[in-house]
């Protein structure tokens, strides 16, 4: 049953779902059919989770909108009551440095304008042609190499690591260890002191190389940051931080949409002739925000705390509370997407929360549009006849990192 | 009547997203990319443009008001 139409909607809502909350066997890209249950019936209801709390869940578009951009919903995760992913996330809350990722405004807007420029939409315009030199040769590499073959190592991970290494500065032959150790940080059943120790290597290498580009300055996004350091607009610390974020942000999320989006055009063949024939930039813009709109990768859900008592349709989410924002359900809400089922490469998807919503949406968005322009406008077009060389049952999917992915796609053509 | 763009530039928080829905009444800041409104009473041509940029604006940021 791998195509989403048959999938489940309907699932067991008592007692407490605990959260994350499972797909159905066989139905890898379709969101949780409980949590399809309750966009339904109870879309803003308690849930539990690791720690044995019980944070509100918000599964519709209409709601998660209203309240993400809600000053009284707190990113900051010192407030009590946040709903941690998991236990190594609220062991190092304490001791992580104030980030764009953990702060409210006014200092979130502050820090968010330091690191903003590097993403700024007519900068990022300009990686276009960079980008599509660099999916053009991983291609002729891949065509040349054996066949079958994974695409996600001889493709998905090596793009976004190869724009990311050239946004930020990051010398290619590090690129090794940056694979690995952002794996080792994102995968949730990775042991703690793993994650430590990668995450840990991670920073000394970051603080080391922008002390490099502080003597040396280049034009990159670390070369900036060191600049912005020596301004006094930054501390060290937050530039470093940030080196870390960004790094592991944009690595395995564009990985896994290039791997899982391959999967989801391969099974709709007929949308896939759509992205092939075409060459219309707005056709294939918004076949990408579609293909993100369906697949929502992040699985662990966006967490938030109530700083003061809301009232939402005829629920009060207390001071206190805490919130988590399920993007997947919300993507596939028949409100704001009829037949949101369907992968439909045509529907207006542009308002799709896979990137989250309000002010922590994230930061490289623009980017990741771009590199999923290239690459869904190139690969099936070199490759017209790219097929998925095993049964779809005998991959193996990622159910507990941040994002959801796939280890290993075996294909041929 | 025509119709009026709002900006509050404290709330923006510079995705961007304005840019790509509207790059004719919608600019960024080169240094942070904090939004920068070059039309104010924009044509009716370029009037859904700018409300998809209200919609998708992650900060609530634009308003669009009759005036």
């Amino acid at each position: 049953m791998s195509d989403a139409l048959s999938c489940p909607v309907t699932g067991a809502t008592e007692p407490l779902p605990e959260y994350p909350l499972p797909r159905a066997a066989g139905c890898p890209l379709a969101p949780a059919p409980t949590a399809q249950a309750l966009r339904a019936g109870k879309p803003i209801t308690k849930v539990k989770i690791w720690n044995g709390s019980t944070p509100w869940l918000i599964t519709r578009h209409a709601d998660q909108r209203a309240l993400l951009p809600d000053s009284r919903v707190s990113d900051d995760d010192l407030n009590p009551g946040f709903p941690y992913v998991n236990a190594h996330r609220a062991e190092i809350a304490p001791v992580t440095p104030r980030l764009i990722t953990n702060t409210d405004a006014p200092e979130h807007t502050r820090l968010r304008r330091t690191v903003n420029g590097p993403f700024v939409v007519k900068r990022i315009e300009k990686m276009r042609a960079p980008i599509q030199k660099i999916v053009d040769d991983l291609i002729d590499e891949m065509l040349a190499g054996p066949n079958p073959t994974d695409l996600l190592k001889a493709f998905a991970l090596p793009v976004p690591s190869l724009v990311i290494a050239e946004l930020l500065g990051v010398p290619y032959d590090d690129h090794d260890f940056f694979q690995r150790s952002s794996s080792l940080v994102l995968d949730g059943s990775a042991a703690p002191e793993d994650a430590r120790r990668a995450s840990g290597e991670l920073v000394a290498y970051l603080d080391n190389l922008i002390r490099q580009k502080t003597a040396t300055p280049g034009k990159d996004v670390l070369s900036e940051m060191a600049g912005r350091v020596q301004a006094g607009e930054m501390t060290h610390a937050e530039a470093v931080s940030m080196g870390v974020a960004m790094l592991i942000a944009g690595h395995e999320t564009t990985a896994t949409m290039i791997s899982l989006g391959t999967l989801a055009l391969l099974q709709h063949p007929d949308q896939l002739a759509l992205l092939r024939e075409t060459d219309d930039p707005k056709v294939i813009a918004n076949a990408v925000d579609e293909v993100l709109r369906y697949l929502t990768i992040v699985q662990t859900g966006v967490r938030r705390v109530a700083k003061d008592d809301i009232e939402i349709g005829d629920v009060v989410i207390r001071k206190g509370d805490g919130m988590i924002f399920d993007l997947h359900a919300a993507n596939w809400d028949p409100e704001v997407f009829p037949e949101a089922e369907r992968l439909d490469l045509t529907r207006p998807a542009r308002i799709h929360q896979a990137f989250g919503y309000g002010p922590h949406q994230c930061l490289g968005q623009n980017l990741a549009r771009l590199e999923l322009q290239v690459v869904y406008g190139t690969l099936y077009r070199r490759i017209p006849t790219l097929r998925l060389d095993a049964a779809i049952e005998d991959l193996e999917f990622d159910h507990t990192g941040t994002t959801y992915g796939v280890h290993g796609m075996p294909v041929a053509w | 009547m025509s119709m009026r763009v709002e900006l509050d530039v404290p709330k923006c928080v510079a995705s961007g997203q304005c840019v790509m829905a509207a790059p004719d009444v919608f600019d960024q800041r080169d240094d942070d990319g904090v939004a920068i409104l070059l039309e104010e009473h924009p044509g009716d041509e370029l009037l859904d443009e700018v409300r998809e940029a209200v919609a998708i604006c992650p900060a609530a940021a634009i308003r669009l008001v009759d005036q």
